[in-house]
């Protein structure tokens, strides 16, 4: 499996955010994305994740699949408030017809919260709960926006420890970020130029 | 499929129940329903004759109401995006959204008809050709508002702009719902025919809706 990306130019707003934008990834690597605020990171995620179309270049991911391919992690969380954290990943599971969520609780530490409000939880909590929610059905490509926002020292290292299992497992990812990552990775500067 | 669309229609309408939105809907039906005799005057006549096309509009109001926070709501909290993403058509999970969004607001109506409807002294038969009505019909004003709902969350607004942007495309159910309800208490008019065309443009909005719901959506940032 291999996703190539050349040429990306991204507008947002009537300005361009950024040009000329290339990489490849194949199997079990990783791309952290850097760059200052408003450098498009965020952008170029949702540009390889198809949510935005790019003002030119193209994204194929080779071998093209039926299903969808790929887990996005953005800024919002995409959970429930009035709903359970158990609620909430049983939801994804049956839609992306994954496996048991008590494994992903287990590995994230969410198993004494499973029962309560998603609204009752901090903001770290919640993180931990989107990130449990990419175990609960395989994909092989990962887009994190920054992911530890939130998160403390022990869940950070978790997340260090579950990306670098996916990539052992030949998965890929593509993790906007501010901090250096614990597993190895290729990087790609935004606003360098 | 099947069990990836269903969680959603069940999802939507689970937290349509929970956000009160439900009770909301059934008491405003209510309030336009009580309203009406009081603004025309204790004529039972004339209440029973005009009575299948309030609970319509009643009806039609209601609905349009909570319309807004279809795709609004999933739109703030990011579940837009993974929907988008997550491999069930677009369509489809659109279709399923507007089945659930029914389940909450439009079937409620439909059971409290029967009883508001003795508010405005309709005869039995006319009252249940109108819950008739409305259950043929109301799913067509869910299609057709999630529409406008679509394309308000892909804007990024939000609120009442639903409900006036929808308006003018559901005065055709409303034509039909009110002349087959009416049917039996004006004449000569048969039940039927308009009827029949209610069913039809319910089912015409099940394919077209939601193709244009999933294009507005996906035109959204």
């Amino acid at each position: 499996m291999r996703l190539t990306a050349s040429d990306l130019t991204a507008v947002r707003g009537g300005r361009m955010v950024f040009a000329g934008v290339s990489f490849a990834l194949g199997a079990g690597q990783a791309l952290a994305v850097t760059g200052a605020n408003g450098s498009g990171k965020s952008t170029l995620l949702r540009l390889v994740a198809g949510l935005l179309k790019p003002a030119a270049g193209n994204i194929t991911i080779d071998p093209a699949r039926e299903d969808s391919a790929l887990h996005y992690l953005g800024h919002l969380d995409g959970l429930k408030t009035a709903l359970t954290v158990r609620q909430n990943l049983q939801f994804w599971r049956t839609l992306w017809n994954g496996g048991a969520v008590e494994t992903a609780f287990a590995r994230f530490g969410l198993e004494a919260l499973a029962d309560l409000h998603v609204g009752a939880l901090s903001a770290g909590q919640k993180r931990r709960v989107t990130l449990a929610r990419l175990l609960i059905a395989p994909r092989p490509l990962w887009l994190l926006d920054e992911p530890a926002t939130a998160l403390d020292t022990a869940a950070e290292a978790m997340l260090g420890t579950v990306v670098a299992e996916h990539l052992a497992s030949g998965g890929m990812a593509i993790v906007a970020t501010h901090r250096p990552l614990p597993f190895p990775a290729a990087m790609l500067a935004l606003g360098a130029a | 499929m099947i069990p990836a669309l269903v969680a959603v229609a069940a999802q939507t309408a689970r937290l349509s129940l929970r956000s009160g939105g439900v009770l909301v809907g059934l008491v405003f039906f209510l309030a336009v329903i009580v309203v009406v005799p009081f603004g025309i005057g204790p004529d039972l006549k004339l209440l029973g004759r005009i009575g299948p096309a309030v609970l319509w509009i009643a009806a039609l109001l209601a609905t349009l109401l909570g319309l807004d926070r279809l795709f609004r709501d999933d739109r703030d909290d990011g579940s837009l995006d993974l929907l988008m993403l997550s491999g069930v058509p677009l369509e489809l999970t659109v279709l399923a959204k507007c089945a659930g969004a029914w389940l909450a607001t439009g079937l409620p109506l439909v059971i409290a008809t029967p009883v508001l409807g003795l508010l405005l002294g309709i005869d039995p038969v006319p009252l249940f050709a109108t819950a008739a009505t409305l259950l043929a019909g109301t799913p067509a004003l869910i299609l057709i508002g999630a529409i406008g709902a679509a394309l308000i969350a892909a804007l990024g607004r939000g609120g009442l702009i639903v409900a006036v942007l929808v308006l003018p495309f559901t005065i055709p159910v409303l034509i039909f719902g009110v002349s087959a309800a009416s049917a039996p208490i004006v004449g000569p008019t048969p039940f039927l025919p308009p009827f029949l065309i209610l069913v039809a443009l319910t089912l015409v909005s099940a394919v077209v809706a939601p193709l244009a719901a999933a294009a507005a959506l996906r035109t959204g940032e």
